[in-house]
């Protein structure tokens, strides 16, 4: 029993009393990060990675400390979407359709249990999932050479630009400007600079911690001066908190069935969190059908969200762990904050650093009964912070933000660029261009120049060796098929908008 | 449309400059057979693409914000630039207070709570930052602190 080793050495790991203690921090900043309207995993673990950072904290100890933020945040961003008619995070939208009639109906509470639960649930089973498959898949990933590489992060962009945007030009235009940032700097094969308009400051190449950064946290803040903090914020009040048996027993097939859905939206690239929920949300509600009432506050349309939504959080660290290529923007900074740790993900990692992986999936499995211990019966203390007014809130981010990246680098250039980049986000999210794949094209575009030179000195310069095997004409078929066939399905998957009252 | 059409046409023309600018990298005669400037040039044919494009189908224009609310915007942005060049010569504690309060009183025009919330993050983050978290920040200027 392989399995069962490798989970006795990570427990080995993560059952140290100072680990626990970060991934018991870690769940509580996550469940508040989630839980704050504006902040959300992706920019949540953005400005605490380079804080992390700086404090010095060995690789394992800060993969904890993040991972456990990310899982937090996942289970956080449904309180403010069942009580504010607010997702806390994108994923959590599909959450306000049943979730906030349910609060309106009087059983706020009710609702922050149950989906509690069912996150609980989806995160479990995704972390037990996540343990068996990855190591399967690691071993697949050894036989990858660099054209196989080539076209697995080809196709991670045009999965990426294809499912997660509403116009293929404008998603292609996105990865165009991250690859395009990652060529600044010293090219390290003929150790010259490229592109850097004879700027010294831009020899080292660009940050991409500055850039998430900006593009995450500094752009949302725009975004609330924009709209001068007022939300469509309608408070529900909540009374008391007790366990509704008799719906989690009732949703027990919803939930399993939406963490299967979800896991899988997970895994694909790409496709992420918002896919897993919205997909598990749909299923559900065409098993139950007409007179399933989805929509107007019933469990199961709590349920099933929620389940995905965490599913899909644990399914995406696959991709990301054993082929370092990352399913969603979260993912995509999960690997900013690995690669900062000098931890490079692919199939090597479970070999070469097993304590790092193993350590990782325990404090997962640890971090998940933490959160449903800290989300069922405290749930009132989270629901105390969507009290933080967004003037004294998003100022805070800010700040949090320049000291972060002032102390990764001392420099007030790096501070500068990343306001460029925080006014990028603003203006590209207003176009409706989405940001994730300029994040994943700066994370990625070294790796996959590489990729393709290496390819090309191993065959001469024949550019037909990129098709040369199964797995790379497979990955070419389904890169252009992740591309091309959401225009046609733009309008079966048109996601729903949020109820309004 | 017009707001697609314009950022088009900014990118294409971004993107040629950025082939062009590829065209000119030095590539040094150990190279590999692709070399420092194909995939740089790739890159910006396939921009350039991508934004003609946008400026050919453009969507629907975006909601802008008022004049004012760009103003807004615009103050933000350069308190923000003038608190990156400030944060090493006058120490962490008075330009925070001053930029947290003016982002504060831009999300929520309340002068009294703004100034509040400028001094009370100041002080808060940055006993967080230097003694909980052990960064190391300084509080003054150089000459105040002596």
């Amino acid at each position: 029993m392989e399995i069962l080793d490798n989970l006795a050495l990570g427990f080995s790991i993560a059952a140290s009393p100072y680990t626990l203690m970060l991934a018991v921090i870690g769940c509580f900043l996550g469940t508040i990060i989630g839980a704050l309207p504006g902040l959300g995993p992706s920019n949540g673990v953005a400005i605490l990675i380079p804080i992390t950072f700086t404090l010095g904290l060995d690789a394992t100890s800060a993969l904890v400390l993040m991972t456990s933020v990310y899982y937090g945040a996942m289970y956080g961003g449904r309180i403010s979407s069942i009580l504010l008619n607010i997702p806390g995070d994108e994923p959590a939208l599909m959450t306000t359709l049943d979730g906030y009639p349910m609060a309106k109906a009087g059983r706020a509470g009710d609702a922050l249990v149950l989906s509690g639960v069912a996150s609980f649930v989806g995160a479990f089973l995704a972390t037990i999932g996540l343990m068996l498959l990855a190591p399967m898949l690691a071993r697949v990933a050894y036989v990858f050479g660099p054209a196989e590489y080539f076209a697995l992060y080809l196709l991670a962009f045009c999965t990426l630009g294809g499912m997660a945007s509403n116009n293929q030009a404008k998603a292609a235009l996105a990865s165009c400007l991250g690859l395009g940032i990652a060529m600044i700097g010293v090219d390290n094969t003929s150790g010259l600079p490229r592109l850097t308009g004879g700027n010294l400051h831009l020899y080292d190449g660009i940050d991409f911690l500055v850039a998430i950064v900006g593009l995450f946290a500094v752009a949302e803040v725009f975004f609330f001066i924009e709209s001068h903090g007022k939300g469509s914020a309608v408070g529900v009040k909540l009374e008391k908190v007790t366990v509704p048996w008799k719906d989690i027993w009732d949703t027990r097939w919803t939930m399993l069935r939406s963490s299967g859905v979800g896991f899988i939206a997970g895994i694909l690239p790409g496709a992420g969190a918002s896919l897993g929920s919205f997909m598990a949300y749909m299923t559900e509600k065409s098993i139950a059908g007409e007179k399933g009432g989805f929509g107007t506050g019933v469990p199961k349309g709590i349920a099933a969200p929620e389940a995905g939504n965490n599913a899909s959080a644990g399914g995406a660290l696959i991709p990301m762990l054993t082929l370092g290529v990352p399913g969603s923007g979260t993912t995509a900074v999960l690997l900013a904050l690995l690669m900062t740790l000098n931890i490079t993900p692919g199939p090597t990692l479970f070999t070469e650093r097993p304590e790092v992986v193993w350590g990782l999936i325990a404090s997962l499995l640890i971090a998940n009964f933490v959160l449903l211990a800290m989300n069922v019966p405290m749930v009132k203390v989270f629901v105390r912070v969507l009290q933080v007014p967004p003037a004294i809130l998003l100022p805070g981010v800010t700040m949090i933000s320049f000291v972060g990246i002032y102390s990764l680098s001392g420099s007030y250039f790096d501070l500068l660029l990343m306001i460029g980049f925080g006014v990028l986000g603003y203006v590209l999210r207003k176009l409706d261009i989405p940001t994730v794949p300029v994040i994943l094209g700066i994370l990625l575009g070294g790796n996959m120049e590489d990729a393709l030179r290496r390819a090309m000195v191993l065959s001469d310069g024949e550019a037909s060796y990129l098709f040369s095997s199964p797995i790379a004409i497979g990955l070419w078929v389904a890169a252009i098929t992740g591309f091309v066939a959401p225009m046609f399905m733009r309008k079966l998957l048109k996601k729903p908008q949020r109820v309004t009252d | 449309m017009a707001s697609d059409r314009i950022f088009g046409l900014v990118m294409a023309l971004l993107a040629l400059a950025y082939i062009a600018s590829a065209v000119q990298i030095q590539t040094s005669f150990l190279s590999d057979p692709v070399g420092p400037k194909a995939f740089p040039i790739l890159i910006g044919v396939v921009a350039a693409i991508s934004s003609i494009f946008m400026v050919l189908r453009p969507d629907e224009d975006p909601e802008w914000p008022a004049m004012k609310t760009l103003g807004a915007l615009a103050v933000s942005v350069l308190v923000l630039v003038a608190y990156a060049y400030a944060l090493k010569p006058l120490g962490f504690l008075l330009p925070t207070a001053l930029a947290a309060g003016v982002l504060s009183y831009q999300i929520s025009p309340r002068p009294k709570a703004a100034v509040l919330s400028g001094a009370g993050l100041s002080a808060g983050l940055f006993v967080i930052f230097k003694y909980a978290l052990g960064l190391g920040l300084v509080a003054l200027p150089a000459a105040l602190a002596g």
